[in-house]
C-alpha cells in the first residue's frame, strides 16, 4: 500500500506580476524518489522551493494553492515555518557546508533546535554521516573544516546535515550538477539507500540520472506540469508529444 | 625578406606606447613611495632628537606623567607622555566599544533584515556622516555634548567622556560600512542552508552570518580604532586639553593629537619643546603602523580559515 505523504494542488507562483507556475497538481509517495525534469527555466526548482517555503525569502513572490503535508496546510497562517523546514529538509545545487568543522556542520540543525546533550549530538552525527555514505572518509577528521573536503564529499556532508534533523522528506535541487561523474554516482547510490527511510524529491538536469534512480518522474515545461508518472512510463511510453521530444533530446 | 625582418626587429608604435605608459606608472609609484619614506625619515629624525640631542630617557618619556616641556627638572625637560598616551587609548577604545553594537546592528539592518530600507535610507545617512567635516563634529560636541556632561557630572564638562561621544559618531560610519561589506561577502548559500535546516533568522544571523564575517568585522573595528586614534580637531575641541594623567572620565584630559594641534604652532623648530611634540607624532605614526599590521594579520588569518 503506497502512502501519499505530500499533496499539492493548483500551485501558482508569481514574481510580482509574472506568473512562473500556472497551477501544478502533484502528489508524492512515501519512500519513493520523485524526479522533476524539464528544460532550464521551466519552474521545476521554483516548484521544489515552494514545498519548504524557501520562496518566502524572495521579495515580491506570492504562492497560492493547496499544500497538504500529513494532513496540514503548509501555507496556513499559523503553520510553523521553522518546524516545516525541520520536516522537509533541503540540499542545494552548490555544496554549501558552513565554514565550520564537519561535526559542527552536521549537528547544526539539532543545535538550533535546542539539543545540547553531547551524546545525542555525537550519535546523530555518526548515524547521519553513515547514512550519507561519508562516515568512513571523515570519521578521523570530524573536527576539521568541512571546506577542506572535495566537492562530492562536501555535498554528502550537506546531505548528512539535512538528515541529522530526521526530516520526513528531503528536497534536492540539482544535487549533482556541480560534481564530477564519479561523485555524482556516489550521491546517486546514497539516495537509493536513503529511500528506505525518507521520501526524496529531486530536481535534475540529468535525464539518465532520473531514469536510474527515480520511481516517479514529473516533466515540467514553461511553468506547467506536462505529465507525471512512473519513471519507466515517462521514458518508454510518454503520453505527451512534448515529453517524448524532451526525452529524445529534440529540445531542452 | 629584409623588409619583414626589419619590421619585426623594430619596435611598433603600440609597443612604444605600452612602454611609455609603464614608465609613467612606475614613476608615479616611485614618487609616492619616496614621499612616504621621506615622511617616515623626517618624523623619525625629529622625533628621536628628544632622546639623542636633548638626552631624555625613552622610559621617562613613555612612562613619565608630567608634561611641561618648558620646565627642566634635574637638567632634563619634563616630557612625560603617559597622560596623552593614556588619553588617546582610552578615548579610542571607549569610542570603538560604544560604536560597535550600533555598527553591527545597523549593518545587519542593511544586509539581512530590511535591505531595501538599508540601501534607500541608511546608506545615504552613513555617507553623509562620513562627509561632515570634523570641525563641525567638534563644534556640535562643544555646544551640545560638553554642556550636557557638565549638567550631569558637574565640573567643566570637558574630558574623555565628551571626546568619546564625539568620536563615537565619527567612527560609526567607518565601522558600519566595513561591517556591511563583511556581511555582504557571506555567501547567500549559507543563509539559505541554515534556514532550510529549521534555523530562525536570528539563529542564522548569530550562528552563521556573524561568525563567518568575524574577520571582516575585526578589520572594521581596527579601521575604526585607527580613525579614532588619529582624529585631532574634534577631540581637541571637547577633551579639555589638560596634559594631566586622567583620573576621571569627565575631568579635562588630553590626547596625543590634541597636544600636537594645540602645541605645534607655538614652538620653535629645534627646541626641546618642539622635539617633544615630534616624538608624540612619532608615536602616532608607529601606532597607525601597528593598526595596519593588525589589519593585515586579521585578513590573513581569515583567509587561512576559508
Amino acid at each position: 500500500m503506497v502512502n501519499t505523504i505530500l499533496k499539492t494542488k493548483n500551485v501558482k507562483l508569481k514574481y510580482g506580476d509574472f506568473e512562473a507556475l500556472h497551477g501544478i497538481d502533484l502528489d508524492f509517495n512515501q519512500n519513493e524518489i520523485t524526479a522533476l525534469i524539464g528544460p532550464s527555466g521551466c519552474g521545476k526548482s521554483t516548484y521544489l522551493r515552494c514545498l519548504n517555503r524557501m520562496n518566502d525569502l524572495i521579495d515580491g513572490v506570492t504562492v497560492t494553492g493547496d499544500f497538504d503535508f500529513q494532513g496540514a496546510d503548509v501555507y496556513a497562517d499559523d503553520y510553523d515555518i521553522v518546524d516545516l523546514r525541520k520536516q522537509i529538509g533541503m540540499v542545494f545545487q552548490q555544496p554549501n557546508p558552513f565554514p565550520m568543522s564537519i561535526y559542527d556542520n552536521v549537528v547544526y540543525g539539532l543545535r538550533v533546535a535546542g539539543v545540547r546533550d553531547k551524546a545525542t549530538l555525537d550519535e546523530a552525527a555518526q548515524t547521519s554521516l553513515k547514512q550519507a555514505a561519508i562516515w568512513d572518509e571523515v570519521k578521523n577528521k570530524l573536527d576539521q573544516s568541512a571546506l577542506a573536503l572535495s566537492g562530492g564529499q562536501q555535498q554528502r556532508v550537506c546531505i548528512a546535515r539535512a538528515l541529522a534533523v530526521s526530516p520526513d522528506i528531503i528536497l534536492l535541487d540539482e544535487p549533482t550538477s556541480a560534481l564530477d561523474p564519479h561523485s555524482s554516482r556516489q550521491i546517486e547510490a546514497t539516495l537509493l539507500q536513503l529511500k528506505e527511510k525518507y521520501t526524496i524529491i529531486t530536481v535534475t538536469h540529468n535525464l539518465q540520472q532520473a531514469a536510474r534512480i527515480a520511481d516517479k518522474t514529473a516533466f515540467f515545461l514553461s511553468g506547467d506540469l506536462i505529465e507525471a508518472a512512473d519513471t519507466k512510463q515517462i521514458f518508454m511510453n510518454p503520453e505527451h508529444k512534448e515529453t517524448s521530444d524532451f526525452i529524445t533530446g529534440r529540445f531542452g | 625578406m629584409d623588409k619583414i625582418r626589419e619590421s619585426i626587429l623594430t619596435k611598433s608604435h603600440a609597443s612604444k606606447l605600452e612602454r611609455r605608459g609603464k614608465i609613467i606608472s612606475f614613476m608615479c609609484l616611485g614618487g609616492i613611495c619616496l614621499i612616504v619614506l621621506a615622511i617616515f625619515i623626517f618624523i623619525a629624525y625629529r622625533g628621536l632628537a628628544t632622546f639623542t640631542s636633548d638626552h631624555v630617557s625613552i622610559f621617562k618619556f613613555l612612562g613619565g606623567t608630567k608634561w611641561n616641556p618648558e620646565v627642566t627638572e634635574n637638567g632634563h625637560p619634563l616630557v612625560g607622555a603617559l597622560p596623552m598616551i593614556t588619553g588617546s587609548f582610552l578615548i579610542t577604545i571607549l569610542a570603538t566599544l560604544l560604536a560597535l553594537p550600533f555598527a553591527i546592528g545597523t549593518a545587519l539592518m542593511m544586509t539581512d533584515i530590511t535591505p531595501k530600507m538599508g540601501t534607500r535610507i541608511l546608506q545615504p545617512v552613513l555617507e553623509l556622516l562620513v562627509g561632515i567635516p570634523s570641525v563641525v563634529y567638534g563644534f556640535v560636541g562643544l555646544t551640545v555634548v560638553v554642556p550636557f556632561m557638565r549638567s550631569i557630572f558637574g565640573g567643566s564638562g570637558f574630558g574623555i567622556l565628551a571626546g568619546t561621544f564625539v568620536l563615537f559618531v565619527m567612527v560609526l560610519p567607518t565601522i558600519t560600512s566595513m561591517t556591511v561589506d563583511a556581511l555582504k561577502s557571506v555567501p547567500k548559500d549559507y543563509r539559505s542552508a541554515s534556514l532550510a535546516l529549521g534555523a530562525t533568522r536570528w539563529q542564522t544571523i548569530y550562528k552563521v552570518v556573524l561568525r563567518t564575517a568575524t574577520p571582516g568585522i575585526l578589520t572594521a573595528i581596527v579601521f575604526g580604532m585607527a580613525r579614532a586614534f588619529g582624529e585631532a580637531l574634534a577631540v581637541q575641541m571637547v577633551v579639555g586639553n589638560a596634559a594631566l594623567m586622567p583620573t576621571s572620565l569627565v575631568a579635562p584630559a588630553s590626547t596625543l593629537t590634541s597636544v600636537l594641534t594645540t602645541g605645534i604652532g607655538n614652538t620653535v623648530l629645534g627646541t626641546v619643546q618642539n622635539d617633544a611634540l615630534w616624538s608624540l607624532a612619532l608615536i602616532l605614526l608607529l601606532m597607525s603602523l601597528a593598526f595596519n599590521l593588525a589589519i593585515h594579520l586579521i585578513a590573513k588569518r581569515g583567509e587561512l580559515k576559508r
